[in-house]
């Protein structure tokens, strides 16, 4: 599957070095409107370079191409890393390409700032209304909409229904001290209760920012952002929940030199049924059984727990997706695309295809994977989103909240001084 | 006071007080001026291809390390000096410098005698010693991404294969979890450092050795020196030169070392590894705050010049004799 939020997250060095040299190439590319014939080309820059998607989304354009003789699209396509530096110097020289993959957040909102995204609310009004409500809230600043959604997703704990069998737990869990008492039980039954890579401190802010997102709320959350503020009591007690978990020892053997997707990373652990469960975003069945064994039908989910007391709900969901902006003055046939995209028949083909949830409801008929249906329920009933901290503050902020969580799961810093250092990091990037 | 009696290189400008050079004297020095023009025009296009590429960068860095700076468009909110303040209270940065010399002391302590005993060793007449020197080798060789994801397999807690083998020779309470035990992973760092390196000192050494004429060991045999004592008076003094460039490469290696780190920890668990260049790349790429990125850089580099002017200058001197940094006259 060639997910966006899997290839942002995977491969290092040797992919990056692909996608450098892409990078290189495609500087050598030249302007983008239409010639003289009629014809109008617009460029569309993905980072689809995985199969089957890059091959989809190709024939997609034809088809697109074919129902619009006048219309030439021209795909770039970038990987990840590349992608997000390339669309950074982009940024900065004020000129950004007609059709471009956004992942929302704090990044598109500079692009917006800088006045360089066009805004859709008015002229994808007609088809945009009947998207998931929830796949267009990363596009969403100020009310308007400046992004058409192609994915989204979420995390949420993937378990072993086998191994929470064997250590007597009936239900998943539903509540933080329920879910601690989850862990308690595993680790008497001999289970490792959760697989955790270490080495990729993304991992662990995850329990932190669902954590945050129970007790302080998502208000707090942009609030905290907006004043340069995460010191409250609220973030204080989200590090001393992680703390209880962490004071449990429920990571496998090693974790803080684990990988996320290598052999004997954390998906592998959970995908050879060695660790019962992990924290993951939808991607997590397709990683686990590329790196491990997989678990078939043993394999559930469970959104993560409410924590009594606080101020969130089970129902908010922490996540992001994939979707597409246009730079401001790109022609109207870039609408045209982002329509044609959006539509029932092209996210029926993305669904089957590609592996990505559903963002126009009428296409969930081609979603037909057990744990991808519960992932897309819970998207649906979903009463409040949180981006991705990484894509929804500004770089230095989110890799400071990677590393002092970090830092706490490896029980180097407290729950006070983890609130502390991300407060001073944000106070120093305002 | 005819020019023609001071040594050539004070025929400046500076001296033009004295009466009108005889036509010889003018003939000369227009030949010398076309001499050094060629020479010009030759040393052009490298010097400015070093320039650009080498020193504008680094006096670029220089200038942005007083910049509050996210890395596009010009640097423009002067901070004065405090990004380095803040380097040097950070305690990982601390951290970076304490780990960087203890990673120097290990390779002097460890590393280079271990690779001088097996260059002595392979340097004797040893049945399939030039197998051996290619084993040895080898791994240097090897580049440092591919070996960093080797050995991050080899030592995965609990099933990779330095933990089985242990485990098959019943030495289990030998193994633990390496990488990821914020005591345990400098030292196998430093394990995969030697396993790296050791070859290369090792080549440099048995090259030294090599150099080294027979007839000077012989003649201490004759005058009755023991094999200790050839070794310690006789080898070990020729060899001096050898075992400073090798010191000095590992400390610079040690000062700049990136890759391994990188591909295995990433400088964790809890930046228990991470080193200088780890901590830059983390704020310069993942962070975006290249203004900071580029103080620990200039510090990087500050402390790499101030080693390797200070090294050469008192340690490499009579390596070096007449090189630029001796600051005797050319002609001595």
């Amino acid at each position: 599957m060639g997910d966006p939020a899997l290839s942002r997250r995977g491969f290092l060095a040797a992919s990056a070095a692909a996608g450098l040299g892409i990078t290189a190439l495609s500087a050598c590319g030249g302007d983008s409107d239409g010639g003289s014939s009629g014809t109008t080309t617009i460029e569309w820059w993905n980072i689809s370079t995985t199969q089957p998607t890059k091959d989809v989304w190709a024939a997609l354009a034809r088809k697109f191409e074919k129902q619009n003789p006048t219309v030439k699209i021209k795909i770039v396509q970038l990987e990840n890393d590349a992608y997000k530096s390339k669309m950074t110097a982009l940024t900065a020289s004020g000129k950004l390409p007609d059709i471009f993959h956004t992942w929302g957040g704090g990044v598109l909102e500079q692009q917006v700032d800088a006045g360089l995204v066009e805004d859709l609310t008015g002229s994808t009004k007609a088809f945009a209304d009947g998207l998931l409500p929830v796949a267009k809230e990363p596009y969403l600043l100020d009310g308007k909409l400046y992004g058409i959604p192609f994915d989204i997703g979420m995390v949420g704990f993937w378990y072993n229904k086998a191994l929470f069998k064997k250590a007597g737990i009936a239900e998943p869990p539903t509540t933080w001290s329920g879910f601690l008492d989850a862990v308690s039980k595993l680790k008497a039954a001999e289970v490792t209760p959760i697989a955790l890579a270490g080495k990729e401190t993304w991992t662990g802010m995850y329990y932190w920012a669902y954590l945050a997102m129970r007790t302080a709320g998502i208000e707090a959350l942009a609030k905290a952002d907006a004043d340069n503020d995460f010191s409250g009591p609220d973030f204080v007690r989200a590090g001393e929940h992680l703390t209880a978990l962490v004071d449990l020892e429920p990571f496998q053997k090693g974790f803080l030199g684990a990988s996320y997707s290598t052999p004997t990373g954390q998906a592998a652990a959970v995908g050879n049924g060695k660790a019962a469960m992990e924290l993951m975003g939808q991607w997590a069945p397709v990683v686990e059984a590329d790196a491990g064994k997989g678990l078939g039908d043993d394999l559930g989910f469970f959104p993560f727990p409410a924590v009594e007391g606080g101020k969130g709900t089970i129902t908010e969901v922490f996540g992001g997706g994939g979707g597409h902006a246009l730079r401001r003055g790109a022609p109207q046939a870039a609408v045209d695309f982002l329509e044609f995209f959006a539509s029932e028949a092209t996210d029926r083909e993305l669904v089957k295809e590609t592996g990505v949830l559903p963002v126009v409801p009428a296409a969930e008929a081609a979603l037909t994977d057990a744990n991808l249906q519960a992932v897309q329920k819970q998207l649906k009933g979903t009463t409040g989103f949180q981006l991705y901290l990484d894509q929804a503050y500004a770089p230095a902020l989110g890799q400071e909240i990677n590393t002092s969580v970090g830092a706490l799961i490896a029980g180097s810093k407290s729950p006070g001084q983890v609130a502390e250092s991300i407060t001073k990091t944000a106070k120093e990037e305002q | 006071m005819a020019s023609t009696f001071l040594p050539d290189k004070r025929t400046g400008p500076e001296t033009d007080l004295s009466p009108p050079p005889t036509s010889a004297a003018r003939g000369r020095r227009r030949r010398r001026a076309r001499h050094w023009l060629t020479a010009v025009g030759f040393q052009v296009p490298a010097l400015v291809l070093f320039g650009v590429l080498v020193l504008l960068p680094i006096l670029f860095a220089v200038y942005a390390a007083f910049f509050r700076w996210g890395g596009f468009g010009m640097p423009s909110d002067f901070v004065g000096g405090d990004n380095f303040v803040r380097l040097f209270q950070d305690p990982v940065f601390l951290g970076d410098l304490w780990r960087c010399f203890l990673l120097v002391a290990l390779s002097l302590v460890l590393q280079l005698p271990f690779a001088l005993a097996l260059a002595v060793a392979l340097n004797q007449r040893v049945r399939g010693r030039a197998v051996y020197r290619m084993l040895f080798f080898a791994p240097y060789v090897l580049s440092e991404a591919i070996t960093g994801v080797l050995f991050a397999m080899i030592f995965a807690p609990g099933e990779g294969l330095a933990d089985e083998l242990l485990g098959k020779v019943g030495l289990e309470g030998l193994g633990g979890e390496w990488f990821a035990d914020p005591d345990m992973v400098m030292a196998t760092l430093f394990l995969v450092m030697t396993w790296k390196y050791f070859g290369f000192h090792m080549m440099l050494h048995l090259a030294g050795l090599q150099s080294i004429p027979k007839e000077l060991t012989e003649a201490a045999l004759i005058d009755g020196a023991g094999p200790w004592q050839r070794f310690r008076n006789v080898t070990l003094p020729l060899l001096a030169p050898t075992l400073r460039i090798s010191i000095f490469l590992s400390v610079i290696g040690a000062i700049q070392l990136f890759d391994l780190v990188w591909v295995i920890t990433q400088g964790g668990p809890d930046h228990h590894s991470e080193t200088m260049a780890v901590t830059m790349f983390q704020y310069g790429f993942k962070r975006y705050q290249v203004g900071y990125a580029s103080a620990i850089s200039v510090v990087m580099f500050g402390i790499s010049l101030v080693f390797a002017l200070a090294y050469q200058r008192f340690v490499l001197r009579r390596d070096l004799e007449g090189a630029t940094t001796t600051m005797r006259g050319g002609g001595k």
